[in-house]
């Protein structure tokens, strides 16, 4: 495990850094669909949700599994959707966007 | 089934569409491409997750994506934009929710199967839980809070920090059990479970309504971060990747926040604003009187002006005046004028949720200035329009160090040429503030109802 966890925390770590770097960049008139846009980002929860809920473990997993299945799937459709939704309403003078 | 390697090269390309795609957020003009692309990456570790062999049973996955993703989609299909940051609140809860199950789902399987985890795996599960289910309940009371199904108001009780803190270490000690003995007794792992999700609701129940945007910004800080969580505990990168970015996105619109309303987070979270009620200040404006304006006289003046700043408050969005904005901006500049928006950073009820408001009214999106952008062009405007925005515009956040405002950034308002603030009443606003700009010589009180009064300002214009 030791390894597993180092590696782990180098990433963690790195992509923080990443995510300051981005984030600042991004305009205030944006910071609502940037929220959004997180909420279904942070739906990644789904990927691990899945194994639980679809690899045989007992019926208690695939309780756990099935209903993080849906919160997490709740907030990467739900998410992405509003914020596409969102971020079609701004349009540039003139029409444009 | 595909192997291993090309399911970490996917996941890898899954994390890259997440970077590009908030790289693209930088602009208006790029963001709904990635928005798109990040989306894209998201059904990729989804696919891939689903191929990499680990799922021997479809039924409950199925049950799961088409629940989650139908009522996803329909919440966001029928959410008011008035509504977004409710909607992020519940959104945040979600992600604290799926990360408690996995992490749940993950122990109790090691549990009962009487399988020692490493210590590494056994303080990430532990932390996973205490994040994840803080955020949900936590969540769930900033939902509660701003659709006024709670009280704005803080909700306080004697020794209230004293329980929040015996509760987390309570959680904390508790953990640290689970880690050092891995035994099949189940007692502690629900124990912490409740503790985490009573000290969710414990944590948000003081802090009052109008810190609510703070209080979002930092759930979903912890969303991510109970999400890179699991990842740790599922050992899979993309998790802790898209964790931390949604993490660090979380942690600097919190900063933003607070910075906008010169308060501490600390101040926001344990302060408990507000929960005296309105208190300070009519001292400093009396024997001031106020002038109105007639809707007329106003018509005249917006009407002739060369450079109108508008000033929008949440007033404008609950009173649903945005397009009657919008409409008397384009009237504005047909006789020739300039129209500009100034933003504050806490005029809606969530960061940025102003811009999207007038954005869904089709007002352009270079038409929106925030308050660095905006504060030097007020001396040169003729009229700045303020519509149902009040402590944001109060000079005496600039001036009175006895003002509870006092040091917060405000918009320049009373430096422009002209100032019509349109207002139901006197009423003092939501902080019980009295604002000295309504007193100001070169300041007229246009009275009325938002909508309205802009519906009269439009007709009058028509006429001229």
């Amino acid at each position: 495990m030791g390894e597993g966890i180092v590696i782990g925390i180098v990433i963690f770590t790195l992509a923080t850094f990443l995510g300051f770097e981005l984030i600042q960049r991004v305009p205030p008139t944006l910071h609502t669909p940037l929220m959004s846009g997180s909420n279904a980002i942070s739906g990644i929860t789904v990927v691990g949700a899945l194994v639980v809920a679809g690899g045989g473990f007992g019926w208690i997993s695939t309780v756990f599994g099935v209903g993080a299945v849906a919160f997490a799937m709740m907030n990467v459709v739900g998410g992405y959707a509003v914020t596409d939704r969102m971020l079609r309403m701004f349009k540039k003078d003139g029409g444009e966007r | 089934m595909i192997p291993h390697l090309v399911a970490e090269l996917g996941y890898l390309v899954a994390s890259a569409c997440f970077i590009i795609g908030l790289k693209r957020l930088g602009s208006p003009a790029t963001a709904p491409a990635g928005n798109r692309l990040s989306a894209w990456g998201m059904l990729l570790a989804v696919v891939v997750t689903l191929l990499a062999g680990g799922v021997v049973s479809w039924t409950g996955i199925i049950a799961g994506i088409v629940l989650g993703g139908g009522l996803g989609l329909w919440m966001a299909r029928a959410v008011q934009m008035t509504a977004m940051p409710q909607m992020v609140a519940l959104f945040n809860g979600f992600g604290g929710a799926a990360s408690v199950l996995v992490a749940g789902a993950e122990f109790l399987k090691a549990e009962l199967a009487g399988e020692a985890l490493p210590a590494s795996t056994g303080i990430t599960i532990q932390l996973s839980i205490l994040i994840g289910a803080v955020t949900f309940t936590g969540s769930l009371v900033a939902w509660a809070k701003l659709q006024e199904v709670l009280t704005g108001r803080p909700i306080t009780f004697p020794l209230q920090k004293v329980l929040n803190a015996a509760l987390l270490l309570g959680v904390i000690g508790l953990g640290a059990y689970q880690v050092a003995t891995p035994d099949a007794f189940l007692g502690p792992f629900y124990a912490v479970l409740a503790a985490a999700l009573l000290l969710g609701v414990l944590l948000v129940i003081p802090i009052g309504g109008a810190d609510m945007p703070v209080v979002i910004a930092l759930l979903t800080s912890f969303s991510g971060i109970a999400a890179a969580m699991t990842g740790f505990v599922i050992d899979n990168h993309v998790l802790i990747i898209a964790g931390a970015l949604v993490g660090s996105s979380g942690i600097i619109l919190t900063r933003i926040m607070c910075k906008a309303m010169n308060r501490s987070l600390g101040n926001v979270l344990f302060g408990a604003f507000g929960a005296a009620g309105p208190s300070a200040g009519g001292a400093a404006v009396e024997g001031l009187t106020v002038r109105s304006v007639s809707l007329e006289d106003a018509a005249v003046q917006l009407a002739y002006a060369r450079s109108v700043i508008v000033v929008p408050g949440y007033g404008l969005a609950v009173a649903q005046a945005q397009h009657a904005v919008r409409e008397l901006a384009e009237l504005i500049e047909k006789n020739g004028g300039e129209v500009r928006y100034a933003i504050h950073p806490v005029a809606g009820r969530m960061p940025g949720h102003m811009n999207v408001l007038l954005a869904e009214a089709n007002v352009p999106y270079d038409r929106l200035y925030d308050m660095d952008a905006v504060n030097d062009q007020f001396e040169q405007a003729d009229v700045a329009l303020v519509i149902g925005a009040n402590d944001v515009v109060n000079p005496a956040a600039r001036s009175d160090p006895s003002s509870p405002i006092y040091g917060m950034p405000i918009l320049d308002v009373d430096k422009a040429r002209s100032v019509i603030v349109m207002k139901r009443s006197m009423n003092p606003g939501f902080a019980g503030i009295e604002n000295a700009l309504f007193y100001h010589p070169r300041t007229a009180m246009l009275f009325g109802d938002a909508k309205g009064s802009l519906t009269g300002l439009i007709g009058e214009i028509k006429g001229l």
